[in-house]
């Protein structure tokens, strides 16, 4: 991993040796089924208790409150649909943030073809979601809030706390879900606290495998299940639970240290974003009080994916927006009002722990490169 | 060209920064009724430091001082979450009363700059509020009443919506002045008062899993006693889930109780042994017997006082009061039974309200559930249960089961 210098640490992360090991060893030692009687199901279920424990104490709450599921996807249609129907008698209003990741979007877009009334609270400049506007849309009708914890593409940070007062005064009936994919282990979360009733998290944004995140649910927050059979995690999604990710995932929220892990981050970010400020035609997209994990900027006259696969030769590794898109043009930096031009040439620069100065002097080297050689677009 | 904010600016959204910033928050802990102790105070007061020290001691670095019988625990750092050392100081016992407080100089201007930015949160959702002064530094050169009258004023001055309502205000905003600093508060929380546990010495609880013995256990504990426990398992009948089980009811005792040093006692040798050479009528009888035997003897060993059960009088057929007569006769220490006048619903409700209900009704089954007689008898003679019970012979099991005894220590 010499040469390799990896910022797109937000489309994904490498998992830590910790990590890794314990799925190895949950998988060839430690192997039971968890709901077994015996004493292999027990020492596996301890496992994923472990786990269930790590990931509580990161979001403040207890054990009971986590439940796990194949990754951040399934939690937001989990959520979404599973809370939709509980509530659909008290209501049927659905608000969502404009700059929602995909998985909430595009879930709402179904919820609202199934005849909810879907409205997208729109954002300002900075990516944050207006509060005035947001109270406009919340009525006594709304059951469902959901906005993001820290946007994907730009790593701007919602004022979690203050929505949730705010639902809870106009829409009482309402609950409250916050995607934090991109904020858990990376900025302080007490959801229970604030007053949000669903939170989904992900491991393999934090060195954690793929194919396994959680929701947590407050105590007495409905929620119809998608998934049926047999007893495990209360029903609520039962499966054999994939105990080698799970117990990966513990160890990786167990290691994420988050205050040494942030300030380390800060300092990153601050030379990264001096160094992308002596650049000619870069713009910096991501609000200065955005989370320091994500810079988002836009090169001018260079289109995205040009400017990607170039310092790609480098082994530079960054993305065009969000790497779920696959492409497609962003509709979150569309929402923060910016024009098509910088949409079109945006690059998401996404740090990690293993990050260091060398990779963002190479990034500096391979953009400086990249604006003076690539073609302009006409 | 987008301007960047300096590195304090830039602390989350969500994490209180306009307070963490500048204002120095701490907890005020007011004492419970040990403060009437007398001479011992002085003991009761180390112990409860002692104890809130060791609840917050994974929380980060503290210092906790005492005077004028408030405690005052002062974070160390800034990233320490006084929310999370709130929860905690919630379950200490020995605690009437406490609550969050901004530092001030001893000086009018910075009192009166920081109370309405400090109580901000709390009086913008507020119709009405009143201001409270405690001088207890008399030197300092305001009276309560104007102290309150000063700080009254400025916070209408920021709030113009308020009004002022000395009966009945939604928030009052506390200022305090004391020998070292002077205080804001508002929002006094409810601690779980009792007294703190340790200074009514150290006893034994016998528990099984089930609703009753996690709350006798706090209920003794919030009368000072210092825990240990007792479990008595009978593999393969019980489960290791089921031990798993008292495990975690013990960690959730613990949040209040401290740590509870737990023996585990394997049981199932007696209990074969009483199935095949006792009538099946006295099973029960006989099983709680041998219980309170060991739990004596360990009791002994660990230098503790007393024995602590759950049993509620009445409840099933071994806790009548002829059963309890006979299982009484047994042990060799006192037995304190906390619920033994309450009913079912509200042993529950405590149960609820100390977390540990939803573990307890785990399905597991335990020794007491085991090789239960059809037909117990509900009011058994002592000399016809020792009898049965000398025809037994179990002495030199009881030995065994001691010896075979493991020890383990629960933490929250």
């Amino acid at each position: 991993m010499i040469d390799l210098h990896y910022l797109d640490n937000s489309a994904t992360t490498a998992v830590s040796k910790a990590a890794a090991q314990k799925a190895l060893y949950m998988m060839t030692e430690n192997f039971g089924n968890p709901s077994s009687l015996h004493k292999l199901g027990i020492n596996a279920e301890l496992c994923i208790e472990d786990a269930r424990e790590a990931v509580a104490k990161a979001l403040g709450a207890q054990p009971k409150n986590i439940i796990f599921t194949s990754g951040g996807t399934e939690a937001n249609n989990t959520v979404l649909f599973g809370a939709a129907e509980a509530l659909k008698r008290r209501g049927n209003r659905i608000i969502v943030s404009s700059v929602e990741h995909s998985s909430v979007y595009e879930s709402a877009k179904r919820l609202s073809e199934l005849g909810y009334d879907v409205q997208y609270a729109p954002v300002d400049g900075d990516g944050i979601v207006d509060l005035e506007k947001l109270d406009s849309l919340l009525s006594d009708k709304t059951i469902l809030v959901s906005i993001m914890a820290v946007n994907n593409e730009t790593g701007s940070i919602q004022p979690t706390e203050a929505i949730a007062k705010r639902i809870k005064r106009r829409s009482p009936e309402a609950l409250f879900h916050v995607d934090a994919v991109q904020a858990f282990c990376k900025m302080p979360l007490k959801p229970l606290r604030w007053g949000v009733d669903f939170m989904t998290v992900s491991a393999h944004k934090i060195h954690g495998p793929k194919g396994v995140g959680a929701i947590l649910i407050r105590d007495g927050a409905r929620m119809i299940p998608l998934l049926y059979g047999g007893e495990q995690q209360h029903k609520t999604r039962p499966g054999t639970e994939s105990a080698p990710l799970i117990a990966a995932f513990g160890e990786a929220v167990k290691e994420a240290d988050i205050s040494a892990n942030l300030s380390y981050i800060r300092e990153l970010n601050d030379y990264a974003v001096s160094g992308l400020k002596a650049l000619d035609g870069v713009t910096i997209n991501s609000p200065a009080s955005a989370l320091p994990y994500i810079i988002n900027i836009s090169v001018k006259g260079i289109r995205s994916e040009t400017m990607l696969h170039h310092l790609e030769q480098s082994e530079v590794y960054v993305s065009s927006s969000s790497a779920c898109a696959k492409g497609k043009r962003s509709y979150v930096l569309a929402a923060m009002g910016l024009s098509d031009d910088r949409i079109d040439s945006a690059i998401r620069i996404s740090f990690s722990k293993y990050n260091t100065r060398s990779d963002i002097d190479a990034l500096i080297k391979g953009l400086e490169s990249g604006i003076k050689n690539l073609q302009r677009k006409q | 060209m987008v301007v960047r904010r300096n590195r304090s600016d830039q602390r989350t959204v969500n994490d209180r920064p306009y307070k963490g910033s500048y204002m120095k928050e701490i907890v005020l802990i007011k004492l419970g009724e040990m403060v009437l102790k007398g001479l011992n105070r002085r003991t009761f007061e180390d112990v409860l430091i002692k104890n809130i020290k060791y609840r917050l001691r994974d929380l980060g670095k503290f210092e906790i001082k005492i005077a004028q019988s408030t405690i005052t625990v002062i974070p160390a750092s800034d990233d320490i979450d006084l929310d999370d050392v709130c929860e905690r100081i919630g379950e200490v016992f020995g605690i009437v009363t406490y609550s969050r407080a901004c530092v001030c100089e001893k000086d009018f201007d910075d009192i009166l700059a920081k109370a309405p930015v400090y109580a901000a949160d709390a009086l913008s959702e507020a119709k009405t509020f009143k201001v409270e002064s405690k001088r207890s530094d008399k030197r300092f050169p305001y009276k309560s009443p104007e102290i309150s009258a000063q700080v009254g004023g400025k916070i209408l001055s920021a709030f113009p919506h308020l009004k002022v309502d000395v009966k009945n205000p939604d928030v009052i905003v506390t200022v305090e002045v004391r020998d070292y600093a002077a205080y804001i508060r508002y929002g006094t929380m409810r601690g779980q008062g009792g007294m703190p546990v340790g200074t009514s010495g150290l006893a034994t609880v016998l528990i099984s899993g089930g609703i009753d013995s996690p709350v006798a256990a706090y209920m003794m504990a919030k009368r000072g006693l210092k825990l240990n426990a007792v479990h008595f398992e009978s593999p393969p009948y019980t489960s290791e889930r089921a031990r798993l089980k008292v495990e975690k009811l013990l960690s959730l005792v613990s949040r209040y109780a401290g740590s509870i040093e737990m023996h585990t006692v394997p049981l199932t040798k007696i209990q074969e042994t009483i199935r095949d050479r006792c009538p099946e009528e006295l099973f029960t009888i006989l099983l709680r017997r041998v219980m309170m035997k060991i739990a004596s003897r360990i009791a002994d060993t660990t230098g503790s006082g007393a024995l602590i059960t759950g049993e509620s009088l009445g409840q099933v057929a071994s806790q009548t009061m002829y059963a309890l007569g006979c299982t009484d006769a047994a042990a060799s220490k006192l037995v304190l039974r906390p619920l033994i006048g309450m009913d079912k619903q509200e042993i529950i409700n405590i149960s609820r309200r100390i977390n540990t209900f939803e573990t307890s009704i785990e399905p597991y089954e335990d020794c007491c559930t085991i090789f239960t007689p059809k037909h117990p008898r509900t009011k058994p003679v002592l000399k016809f249960v020792e009898i049965a019970e000398r025809e037994a012979e179990l002495d030199e099991m009881i030995e065994q089961a001691i010896a075979d005894t493991v020890v383990k220590t629960i933490t929250p």
